[in-house]
């Protein structure tokens, strides 16, 4: 059982980094992620931590020395946002591809232009396809909890790939709550020590990391990478129930409310699920029978397990908080729409766009979308795919 | 049916309106309640107006969004009357607290006399006199302890120390609990 305090989202994962006590952090501070390696700077200048800091001057020399000091046998983390994420964006794929652990939270921002530093999730989104791990939290202690278990997921040796414990830029990383911090020592050994694989500073026996790779063999190494998201995903369902075992909080790749005998149902990321929530729990109230799936998992994406769980209902919603331009609906939505499909299911299915820049959403605009659902759910039809939520036409 | 109390703070960038609602987050989850607190900005200009949102309640807080329909708002500025819609969702018999030079009847009068508690206090005078300079949020937390039966006036000031400590010199600190002293004796009611 674990010390009930208030934090900020922010401080809550400097605080799991404190207790994770990291070999090295390479950061460039960006809004609205700063307060996190600033935070954790005052723990390694204070002497509470072991961690070699790396001030650098780019995100993407952050990225760059990450992933050398991970290559090099450190256990490694870092913090970042938005623009900051775009820059390390070369990097990203070499540190999965290169199979290393590095744990990086991103405090989800929109990426410009124009400039805007507030929510949405078009960082993350973006970076979907570059062999991390993406997980995300609803609230502070999800935040807290994700990053821990990250470690574990990500530096299995049946695994070995770096993970994103994402969480909403302001709306989770600067609220102010109460959560259930874990005793150090139980942190640590929960997560154990790091065991390096094939670090190159074991010297006796030098090799190269990331050489020229070209058609006769690049198309293999690939193909390796691919067998490792199964395994991820059904680490991610493993340490889950570990952590949960340990600490009282157990996580999967999804939370279901309501879901199992709901007619109507919204599958949204991050902490639009919060809302959700308690807008689900009206609607049973009046009888209506609403559900909502919080995906926690999106990458490796457990289309199957969705596609179960959304299998018989009469109308779904798929609320994205990024556009994938020229595509006509969010990201969220194809993956689940493919889904559905590949497993046979024939549920209408409504796309939302909304709280791009951190637009807000409110309880009745939930509403709305339920409402919307009672009448595709009647007629069976989606008369346009693709909504926005809450803007000005 | 859950207990919620929404709370809304007025401030310009640089006031304090996101310390005050931490501080009072903090105080609220001492006194047994489940809390949440988070700032709205523009541009985390200092200068422009904001807002911060608390909620105090006796169950678990999942609702993420800004609060519309406040329970008690909180005017850091007082020429923010004029621009922002300090008045905007409070509900008849809300509390309303607003730092001012004026009286509540004044202020009352400006804003075409609501049907809202409606409570003045000098916080920026109180803090030059205590701090040294014009922060108000801190004060306003004591006029909310004496005006509300959300906080109690010891659990705020130690809530203010434990928030401050570390952050600010001791006599800085010291100063912060002495404005909250104040503007608890010195609150106006209309």
């Amino acid at each position: 059982m674990g010390i009930l305090q208030p934090l900020e989202g922010n401080m809550a994962v400097a605080e799991a980094m404190r207790q994770i006590n990291p070999d090295v952090v390479a950061a460039y501070p960006i809004t609205p992620s700063t307060e996190i390696v600033q935070t954790f700077a005052t723990f390694v200048a204070d002497g509470k931590v072991d961690t070699n800091y790396v001030a650098v001057e780019s995100e993407h020399s952050a990225m760059s020395a990450c992933t050398a000091a991970a290559a090099a046998g450190g256990r490694v983390m870092n913090a970042t946002s938005a623009n900051g994420l775009a820059l390390m964006w070369e990097i990203l794929y070499i540190t999965a591809s290169l199979r290393l652990p590095v744990m990086l939270t991103v405090v989800n921002r929109a990426l410009s232009g124009n400039i805007n530093i507030h929510c949405d999730h078009s960082d993350t989104m973006g970076a979907r396809d570059a062999g991390w791990i993406q997980l995300y939290a609803e609230n502070v202690q999800e935040s807290y909890d994700n990053l821990i278990q990250a470690v574990a997921i990500g530096e299995r040796m049946d695994v070995r790939l770096p993970v994103m414990s994402c969480l909403d830029g302001f709306l989770v990383s600067h609220s102010y709550e109460l959560l259930e911090v874990e005793d150090d020592d139980a942190v640590r050994e929960w997560v154990g020590p790091y065991k390096p694989n094939r670090p190159l500073l074991d010297i006796e026996n030098p090799y190269t990391v990331g050489p020229l790779d070209l058609y006769d063999f690049y198309m293999e190494h690939k193909r390796s990478q691919w067998e490792a998201y199964p395994t991820a995903m059904q680490a991610v369902i493993e340490e889950g129930k570990r952590f949960g075992d340990a600490f009282g909080r157990h996580y999967g790749l999804m939370e279901t409310v309501e879901l199992d005998d709901a007619d109507i149902a919204i599958v949204a990321l991050g902490s639009a699920a919060g809302t959700a929530k308690d807008v689900v729990e009206q609607l049973r109230d009046q009888g209506v029978k609403a559900g909502l799936l919080k995906l926690r998992c999106f990458r490796p994406f457990p289309g199957e397990q969705i596609a179960a769980a959304l299998a018989g209902r009469k109308a779904v919603c798929v609320m994205d908080r990024a556009a994938s331009f020229g595509a006509g609906t969010g990201p969220l939505y194809h993956e689940i729409a493919a889904a559905m499909y590949g497993a046979g299911h024939a549920v209408p299915i409504q796309n939302i766009i909304y709280g791009l820049g951190g637009r807000m959403l409110r309880p009745e605009e939930i509403e709305t979308v339920f409402r919307d659902l009672v009448q595709i759910a009647e007629s069976g039809k989606v008369t346009e795919t693709c909504k926005w939520l809450g803007v000005r036409e | 049916m859950a207990k919620l109390t929404e709370v809304r703070w007025h401030g310009r960038g640089g006031q304090g309106a996101k310390t005050a609602g931490y501080v009072l987050a903090v105080a609220a989850a001492q006194q047994g309640w489940t809390v949440q607190a988070f700032p709205e900005y523009g541009a985390e200009r200092r200068g422009a107006p904001m807002r911060s949102y608390v909620r105090i309640s006796d169950a678990p807080i999942r609702l993420r969004s800004g609060i519309d329909n406040p329970d008690i708002v909180i005017v850091l500025d007082p020429s923010l009357i004029a621009t922002e819609s300090v008045l905007s969702g409070l509900p008849d018999g809300g509390l309303l607290i607003i730092n001012t030079d004026q009286s509540p009847q004044e202020v009352a009068e400006s804003l075409g006399n609501p049907n809202v508690k409606l409570y003045t206090v000098n916080a920026s005078a109180i803090s030059v006199d205590t701090i040294g300079r014009d922060i108000p949020n801190t004060p306003m937390l004591g006029a909310l302890a004496k005006v509300s039966d959300l906080l109690e006036l010891d659990i705020t000031l130690k809530a203010v120390e434990e928030q401050l400590s570390g952050r600010l010199p001791a006599p800085v600190v010291e100063g912060n609990k002495e404005a909250i002293r104040r503007a608890y004796e010195e609150v106006q009611v209309a």
